[in-house]
């Protein structure tokens, strides 16, 4: 027998239980790291309409001669957006996609965790939105100049962590949601795009808004978790900051449990609904 | 010469009737005002926060207006010129109806123009929804009585032909490109917003990157939607107060036939390049 046919003859070592939510975890996590790595103008265009966005509020708060500590807040919000912006388009609303160009059947055919999926689907987003997000805080800070002053790194760590966690939580939940609708996906991703940029503060402390329209914008975690790290990094944050930096990392903690756990009721019930209603192989262009 | 015309006319018509079915239909009509609500407000309202904190809401210094007008009618910019390129992507690549459109009689760059001015009319609401805000919630200074409306429905004709004109240019573009094809009319629309001074006067900007914002066309543009609106107040900025209104309406004339006839070349050339290449059936599933 040749090498191949025996290579070819030789059983699979199959993976099941936790081996197999951790593989395909993997699996899912690895196209997103390595092909969006591989595809290197979209990085540089990713990052350079960024930091034009960045740069035109940079502009308009110089216009009207703000505290230079607010081209601060712009950077790490802009820097930030890069997540928002994953989890709507390739988070959310990636289910969407997947049933548009015929992968969603696969992925339900195949023996694995739909959950799964949806956590390689974040981790690989995670980690692939943090290198264009760090490379936006250099660019923006080294172009404007920007002063940091870090309060508390492990803080720091922590709030950063705890926000991207409930994030992809809440991107995995609303995940599901995209999966009954057709055409509606694609505006209704879009309609998030602006209004979330003014509710979560991406270019100004949130305080700003008002107790209540805060506290309400304050299920998105970006709200917080922008809020938490502007206090961490800039010597007025704190004065400028929404609530207390323990507190968000209070409330963002309930909110990663709270979104992950949901996500994983809403999959499961929405899945059966899709099944039964027969919405997972349709295409309404 | 007749029949070229009717050629034209029926395509751009057709086009303007299947661009609005395609920018409307996906819901009921509440939900389709709302959405074309929220967006352009949203977009507003964080330019009239991140004012408001800095200034303690002194709306009514001049250069409140300024960035206000500027950004509403940005929005032009949005929907037009990425409206007309983005068309090619939509058929092409989400619709895959782009080989049949070639073969249809019908003329390709009128069809784009038409799915552009479904763009243009939900462009159009979105103005009207953010001007109407500014002037009820926030004084932005707006006397029917004051405003120049020969200067402003000139100006408005020729911007949105010039912005169409480059939407056609991008289209033209889009044609020959797979893996950018989003990402190009956002990058123009991006930088446009940049260095046109659409939301802050071209002086902040540093040295080095003013003579890009002068050699905009949508510079002048919003300039005279500004002049016609405002009247004196628009004068404060210093940018482009040496020039008068005729001469600003002369540059913005040039420019707007110096892109129509880039876009004919344009399109000429990538339709010959796209055809040759096979890329007008090309699927690429980004």
């Amino acid at each position: 027998m040749s090498r191949e046919a025996w290579a070819l003859s030789a059983p699979v070592p199959k993976a099941t239980g936790w081996q197999l939510f951790l593989k395909t975890v993997v699996a899912r996590a690895y196209p997103r790291v390595v092909g969006q790595q591989r595809e290197r103008s979209w990085i540089f265009f990713d990052v350079f309409l960024s930091v034009l966005a960045i740069s035109a509020y940079v502009f308009v708060y110089r216009a009207i001669g703000a505290p230079e500590e607010y081209v601060g807040f712009v950077i790490v919000g802009g820097a930030m957006t890069a997540f928002w912006l994953n989890v709507l388009w390739s988070m959310s609303s990636q289910l969407y996609w997947e049933k548009e160009s015929g992968n969603l059947a696969l992925y339900i055919m195949a023996p694995n965790s739909m959950m799964a999926i949806l956590l390689g689907m974040a981790l690989g987003g995670i980690i692939a939105t943090s290198l264009r997000a760090l490379v936006i805080l250099l660019v923006g800070s080294l172009i404007f100049h920007v002063q940091y002053a870090v309060g508390s790194i492990p803080a720091l760590v922590i709030i950063f962590l705890l926000t991207l966690t409930a994030l992809y939580g809440l991107g995995m939940m609303s995940a599901s949601l995209f999966l009954l609708w057709g055409r509606e996906a694609w505006h209704l991703a879009n309609l998030a795009q602006e209004p979330i940029y003014l509710l979560s503060g991406f270019y100004f402390p949130v305080k700003n808004l008002g107790f209540w329209v805060a506290a309400v914008a304050s299920i998105i975690p970006l709200t917080l978790g922008l809020d938490g790290m502007r206090q961490l990094l800039f010597p007025s944050g704190a004065a400028l900051g929404f609530l207390d930096v323990r507190i968000e990392i209070v409330i963002l903690t309930v909110l990663s449990v709270l979104f992950l756990v949901a996500a994983r009721a809403l999959l499961g019930y929405m899945e059966r609904k899709a099944i039964r209603e027969g919405r997972l192989l349709e295409s309404r262009r | 010469m007749r029949r070229q015309w009717d050629t034209v006319w029926r395509s751009f018509r057709i086009a303007t009737w299947l661009g609005w079915q395609i920018e409307s239909n996906w819901t009921d009509p509440f939900l389709f005002a709302v959405y074309s609500m929220i967006k352009p407000l949203a977009s507003a309202a964080i330019l009239v926060v991140m004012y408001g904190v800095i200034t303690n809401a002194r709306f009514e210094n001049p250069v409140f207006p300024y960035i206000y007008i500027g950004n509403a009618f940005y929005m032009y910019v949005g929907s037009v010129m990425v409206g007309v390129s983005w068309a090619v992507i939509d058929d092409r690549e989400h619709y895959r109806t782009l080989k049949y459109l070639y073969i249809a009689p019908i003329r390709i760059p009128a069809y784009w123009l038409g799915r552009g001015i479904a763009r243009f009319l939900t462009g159009s609401f979105a103005v009207l929804i953010t001007m109407a805000a500014g002037v009820l919630f926030l004084r932005v200074p707006f006397h029917p009585a004051e405003v120049d409306w020969p200067l402003f429905l000139a100006s408005l004709v020729l911007g949105v032909a010039m912005l169409a004109m480059m939407g056609l240019v991008l289209a033209s573009i889009s044609l020959m490109i797979a893996h950018h094809f989003f990402l190009i009319g956002e990058a123009v629309a991006g930088a446009l917003y940049l260095l046109s001074g659409a939301i802050f006067p071209l002086e902040v900007l540093p040295p080095w990157l003013r003579p890009l914002g002068f050699a905009m066309p949508i510079t002048y543009w919003l300039e005279l939607i500004r002049r016609a609106l405002l009247g004196d107040a628009a004068r404060a900025f210093p940018t482009l107060a040496a020039f008068s209104n005729g001469q600003l309406l002369g540059i913005l004339g040039g420019l707007t036939v110096l892109f129509g006839l880039i876009a004919l070349f344009a399109f000429r050339w990538c339709d010959y390049q796209a055809r040759e290449r096979g890329l007008i059936d090309m699927t690429t599933n980004y």
